[in-house]
């Protein structure tokens, strides 16, 4: 756009050569290339150099395997990939971060739409409500595994109340296993997806219940034809980005789980490889795979929610 | 469920008018227009005993680490026998807090100004453009934050390494701009998108340049969202654990990363009231941090355009 001026101005010594180029220059402004592109450029570099890069790096990296790695596994300089589906100190660990990632996001995700629907009315103390329900976001895993080794050890106070109130005889074990991964992932987990749910939901419009209420739909018919098909959309959002995080757990699987048992998930796999043993191609296929595993229970939801309603929900401005 | 008729009573009460006209008869205590129950349903009170055990269990974890980190010698009693602010100054010479925070802020500032600079031109044009690519460039931006950051984290920091970057502050702060930047993207281009475009042809019509358009007429309207967006990054930021984690070593540990490694520190660790201390340290920081984001930020408008429910 701002390009037309000089264009112009090029035309009075020679005709054919600028008009050329200044039809060139239109047709592509005409397609949105022009020098407002310049823009992007910043945040291309940046992608490419630390992103693109870098990762198609680590896929260059996957095949060149340790020596110690193609004696041990064969197959050349696929040597990695054969270690991670025949060890299965290592391929054990995909199941082992599914059985906790899933049930966990999906818990948050339908923990958090009752939770949203009753914070939708309008109530004295709302809002310090929503507020708490919101706090574990700055609480971090950190604190939160502290907390819990803490709070619901064997000398913590939940064992001691549950004790003292004579419900149980001897201590949970609620740490340094499954449990204490789960409950911690649903204290950091449900905070956020019940934001997102929360609102996902304010942006449907409420007269909609309101006039299948007026038609006569009781509560299940309005949640099941009007709420839910409008939401679902959301909720299968919510549920990749909750996943998502569930899926990368890391301290907490280490400080209040079992790191070597029952929590011993992909993340801790990788950074064993990176870290303790400097084997930077295998860190590097691991890390490969569980993104591949992640996209593939993603891409998953993404085709499951491409088959719902997708129009407007009536309340976005 | 909750979708019981208590929640919409209030709804219906007060936009219809009179409370029950027409609809299916179903037994229901004779109330004036507007006026609500008191007694809920059970599935109401279902809900809410489970978010009184989400609140147990919060408030549980969050008081055990500040009691742990003020008492001293808390073993078998319900509370520590003594009370003591030792650990706080403790922790602070021990791990040397001075330089871990000053490392965290330093960091977290740094990748916030790059990232929005980075960030906000190029939310600028997927709002308002289309050009060849822009589909591709969207995945491109996507993909880092849809990721597990270890999946991206390890061959960056292998890169990292390889470049003789390894264990220094630059590291930190490049690999905290992958997910940052994207995240500033995608907060910023509805923020973009609401603003009216005539405003920017009006200015264009006048003669102003595409960078006055930018500092005369967007930055100024765009300042609450890139406060938003500069705030969550913030957070994020300060509470990364693995990307800071695979890449800083000990001049370049940011706040959570040094209370992990005082955790798993070789022989058992250190003494736990220690980590809890910085533990409370670490959220109170957060904690400030989240409460100045929600003064300019209603965290549930970033996703959607709210129209207020009715009886909000």
């Amino acid at each position: 756009m701002s390009t037309a001026p000089t264009a112009s101005g090029h035309r009075t010594p020679d005709r054919r050569a600028p008009r050329s180029t200044a039809s060139l220059r239109h047709r592509l402004a005409e397609r949105g290339v022009d020098s407002s592109l310049w823009l992007m450029v910043p945040a291309l570099v940046f992608a490419l150099a630390l992103f693109v890069y870098p990762f198609s790096y680590g896929i260059g990296l996957t095949f060149q395997p340790s020596l110690a790695a193609q004696e041990r596994w064969g197959g050349g300089v696929l040597a990695n990939y054969v270690a991670f589906f025949r060890d299965p100190f290592v391929f054990d660990s995909v199941w082992i971060t599914m059985r906790l990632a899933l049930p966990a996001a999906l818990f948050n995700v339908i923990a958090s739409i009752p939770v949203a629907l009753v914070l939708r009315r309008r109530f004295r103390g709302k809002r310090l409500m929503t507020s708490v329900l919101v706090l574990p976001i700055t609480l971090g895993t950190v604190l939160t595994a502290q907390g819990l080794l803490i709070f619901a050890g064997r000398q913590g106070w939940l064992n001691r109340f549950l004790m003292a109130a004579g419900l149980v005889d001897e201590p949970l074990q609620l740490v340094n296993n499954y449990v204490g991964v789960m409950l911690s992932l649903i204290i950091t987990g449900f905070p956020f997806a019940f934001l997102l749910v929360s609102s996902y939901l304010s942006g449907i419009d409420p007269s909609l219940e309101s006039a299948a209420r007026t038609l006569g739909a009781g509560w299940w018919q309005r949640f099941r034809r009007i709420t839910m098909p409008l939401l679902a959309p959301g909720l299968a959002t919510t549920f990749i980005l909750t996943f998502v995080l569930a899926f990368s757990v890391f301290p907490s699987a280490r400080l209040v789980g079992d790191a070597m048992g029952s929590t011993r998930v992909m993340s801790l796999m990788a950074f064993r490889a990176f870290g303790e043993q400097n084997d930077y191609p295998m860190a590097s296929t691991i890390a490969l795979m569980m993104g591949v595993v992640e996209l593939a229970v993603v891409a998953l939801v993404l085709a499951w929610r491409a088959l719902l309603y997708k129009g407007s929900t009536g309340g976005k401005g | 469920m909750a979708l019981d008729d208590d929640v919409d009573r209030g709804t219906v009460a007060t936009t219809e008018g009179s409370g029950s006209g027409g609809r299916a008869p179903r037994p229901r205590p004779a109330r004036a227009p507007g006026e609500r129950s008191l007694a809920a349903s059970p599935s109401t009170w279902f809900v809410w005993a489970g978010m009184a055990a989400f609140l147990v269990l919060l408030l549980g974890i969050l008081v055990a680490v500040v009691v742990d980190s003020f008492g001293r010698g808390w073993f078998r009693t319900w509370l520590p026998p003594e009370w003591t602010t030792d650990w706080y100054s403790g922790a602070w010479d021990r791990f040397d807090l001075t330089h871990v925070v000053g490392v965290t802020v330093g960091v977290a500032v740094t990748v916030v100004v790059l990232s929005v600079l980075i960030g906000v031109p190029a939310a600028y044009l997927l709002a308002r453009r289309s050009f060849p690519g822009k589909r591709l460039v969207n995945v491109l931006f996507l993909l880092p934050i849809l990721m597990p950051p270890i999946t991206f984290g390890i061959p960056l920091a292998t890169v990292m390494y390889a470049f003789g970057l390894g264990r220094s502050v630059i590291a930190v702060i490049l690999v905290n701009l992958v997910p940052s930047v994207p995240f500033v993207i995608l907060t910023m281009t509805p923020f973009i998108e609401q603003i009216n475009p005539a405003i920017e042809s009006a200015a264009r019509m006048c003669g102003a340049g595409i960078r006055q358009v930018f500092t005369r007429v967007l930055a100024p309207l765009l300042v609450p969202g890139i406060l938003a967006a500069a705030i969550l990054v913030l957070v994020r930021t300060v509470g990364m654990f693995e990307l800071t984690f695979l890449v800083s070593g000990p001049q370049s540990d940011t706040l959570v990363v040094a209370i992990y490694r005082a955790m798993t520190s070789a022989g058992g660790g250190e003494a736990r009231q220690l980590i809890s201390a910085m533990a409370v340290i670490y959220t109170t920081t957060m904690l400030a941090m989240l409460v100045v984001a929600l003064r300019f930020v209603n965290p549930t408008q970033l996703v959607a355009q709210v129209k207020d429910a009715r009886d909000d």
